[in-house]
């Protein structure tokens, strides 16, 4: 595994401890379609959430959240979309972004943005 | 996380308009969004503020930052703004103190390591800020000196974001960086001179007197090299030094135009002479995005001298009329994209301000007032070759031509102006004998002006009018105006004063405005002499004035 893939396994087992911590129950982890992959999948009473993960070891290149661009979010949209039709009944769904900083051998600063479109 | 609210100012013309700049941060991806109608290099303030915050030590975070300035209708232009909305986004932070910064105007340009740039037009904007009631402006170190000289505001001299955080509460150590200061302009050639140096030509030496006593615009007419341009440059020098508010008023549309004031205000009051090639916007203003003040507006409250008038655009001449009445510019707008202001055509330019005093340049949504209470001279060849009409040269012009060349200047726009001279090129034997003949020095020639000027302005003391070429005719004419002592039965010398007047009025030699026109110069010819009222003598005077030039 490359060391940034592993940054990024990493960094989503943080958010999704982070996530369960905050009382939202796991739906799915890294589910696969044709069109690509979604993070996590969680529910949160009775929304549905979309959450793309995305972890950078220092701010050194940017703060990850600017990362995650138009292009990308409309992406995690149409995904959403195939999920739901995967599974029938979701009822309302919501987008949120969770930004990890993991700096080698110091704790992970994590930030989790609701309604991120 | 609390709304960061600034103000600044949105000039448009001298006008300025206290903008308020709001900023918020949300919870959201990270994002700059800047509503409220910016133009190009406002929209791009966007990139300036959030580099120029974080080279300064005061990263802004990483959210979604909206920002919006209110008025949100007003057209909003250039980069003056990024000082305030920097403010407003780190007081949304959190990072300097809320109160403090709403209660300033900031205006600034960011340099992307944080430093500030100098601004055109700080003067009009802190004057703007002074009456919509701020006491303090912080404005870039290099603009210091023009923003004081506005009387009854605090100016606080940043040289960059992080001394500005710091003015408001930041807790941070000053790191000092050297101030940008504005490109020094080349040093203006003082070639005014004095008017002993013009030799021959009295009659249009007094003429010149006579302009500057009255306020009254001048038309020469004559040869290469008679003194035309000699005698343009010297008229400045006899009009008396400009008051407080007229120097503010000359300095803010330097300041517009973007020339940096130094060292004070100027007393002075201004030469413009535009070249012949001038476009009508060039000579009243305009231009996309930010309306510039044209040389019209430049020449306020002094000389717009119109070298080789005839050879100007016809469209730009008439443009004057309007503001040479009136004294005011005003352009107004729709939008902020490029246009051709006017007709192709300049000389008309020149019309409306003649008439009115003012510019007013309108576009549909805005319109940007200068002021144009100019004194205009215009110069002119009298035939396309130049020597037509003189002893020494060899005119081969048509009598066509020569029609043709002097009827480039409208009768609509020459009918505005009072003195036309003749201006004949020296002979040896004037050279001569110019030796031994007293000249009058421009000193001299001011102090008997500024003893006309005063006689007219304690006449004129219960009316608008300060001098004489701007009282309306009507007023001239009316009982209870100056002309009643003409016609008063009782005043013998001035009865039948205006005989040679009513004469030409009569025959049509001259129009009903050439009928006022001629009592004004009659009455500054009055007030040079210091006798109490025209009498034929002066009327006579000022058919001459009026008329010698063909």
């Amino acid at each position: 595994m490359a060391a940034k893939d592993e940054l990024g396994a990493r960094g989503e087992r943080l958010a999704e401890r982070h996530l369960l911590r905050q009382g939202l129950t796991l739906l799915d982890r890294n589910w696969r379609c044709p069109q690509g992959e979604i993070d996590l999948v969680l529910r949160d009473g009775d929304e549905v959430v979309f959450v793309e993960v995305k972890t950078r070891s220092s701010v050194a290149f940017g703060h990850p959240l600017e990362a995650i661009t138009a292009a990308k979010l409309a992406r995690l949209r149409r995904l959403a979309g195939a999920w739901c039709e995967a599974h029938p009944g979701a009822g309302r769904i919501r987008i949120d972004a969770v930004a990890v900083i993991a700096p080698r051998d110091l704790p992970a600063v994590i930030e989790h943005l609701e309604r991120v479109f | 996380m609390a709304i960061g609210r600034a103000h600044a100012i949105s000039l448009l013309g001298l006008e300025g308009a206290v903008v308020e700049i709001e900023a918020d941060i949300s919870n959201n991806l990270p994002a700059f969004v800047l509503i409220g109608l910016p133009d190009a290099a406002l929209g791009e303030a966007r990139d300036r503020v959030r580099s120029a915050a974080g080279n300064s030590g005061l990263p802004l975070p990483s959210r979604k930052l909206t920002v919006n300035l209110s008025p949100a209708a007003l057209p909003k232009h250039g980069s003056g703004f990024d000082l305030g909305i920097a403010m407003a986004a780190l007081a949304a932070d959190g990072q300097v103190s809320t109160e403090s910064v709403a209660r300033v105007v900031h205006l600034g340009e960011l340099g992307l390591d944080g430093r500030l740039r100098p601004l055109a037009g700080i003067l009009p904007a802190v004057l703007a800020a002074v009456r919509a009631g701020f006491g303090t402006v912080v404005v870039p170190a290099g603009n210091a000196d023009e923003a004081a000289l506005v009387p009854g505001v605090r100016v606080v001299p940043v040289v960059s974001l992080r001394d500005a955080a710091i003015w408001h509460g930041a807790e941070l150590e000053p790191i000092p960086l050297e101030a940008l200061m504005p490109a020094v302009p080349m040093a203006a050639l003082d070639d005014s001179g004095d008017l002993a140096d013009v030799i021959g030509n009295p009659d249009a030496v007094e003429a010149m007197q006579v302009a500057a006593a009255g306020g009254h615009h001048v038309y020469l007419l004559g040869p290469p090299g008679a003194g035309k341009t000699m005698l343009a440059a010297r008229l400045p020098g006899l009009l008396p030094d400009l008051t407080a508010e007229e120097a503010l008023e000359v300095a803010s549309i330097r300041s517009l135009a973007g020339i940096p004031v130094r060292g004070g205000l100027s007393t002075r009051p201004p030469l413009e002479a535009p070249h012949h090639t001038a476009s009508a916007a060039a000579i009243v203003g305009g231009g996309s995005g930010v309306i510039r003040p044209g040389a019209a507006a430049r020449a306020a409250h002094g000389v717009l001298f119109l070298d080789e008038a005839p050879e100007f655009a016809p469209a730009a001449l008439d443009a004057l009329r309007q503001p040479l009445e009136s004294g005011v510019i005003a352009i107004s707008r729709a939008t902020a994209t490029a246009r051709p202001e006017f007709a192709p055509a300049a000389l008309d330019a020149l019309r409306q301000p003649l008439e009115s005093g003012v510019i007013a340049i309108s576009r549909a949504t805005a319109t940007a007032r200068f002021p144009a209470r100019f004194q205009l001279v215009l110069a002119a060849n009298p035939c396309p070759c130049g020597n037509s009409g003189t002893r020494d040269g060899d005119c081969r012009c048509t009598a066509m031509a020569v029609r043709r060349y002097l009827g480039r200047l409208s009768g609509p726009l020459l009918d505005r102006v009072d003195i036309r001279m003749d201006v004949h090129r020296i002979t040896a034997g004037q050279l001569r004998a110019s030796a031994e003949l007293p000249r009058l020095s421009t000193v001299a020639a001011r102090e008997r002006i500024l003893v006309a000027r005063a006689t007219a302005a304690e006449r004129l003391r219960a009316t608008p009018w300060r001098v004489n070429a701007h009282v309306a005719g009507s007023w001239l004419r009316s009982p209870v105006g100056a002309g009643s002592w003409l016609r008063s039965p009782v005043g013998a010398p001035a009865r039948g004063a205006t005989a040679a007047l009513d004469r030409a009025l009569e025959r049509g030699g001259i129009t009903m405005r050439g009928y006022d026109r001629v009592l004004r110069l009659a009455w500054t010819l009055c007030d040079l002499d210091g006798t109490s009222r025209p009498g034929a003598d002066h009327i006579g005077r000022a058919l001459y004035l009026r008329k010698a030039a063909r």
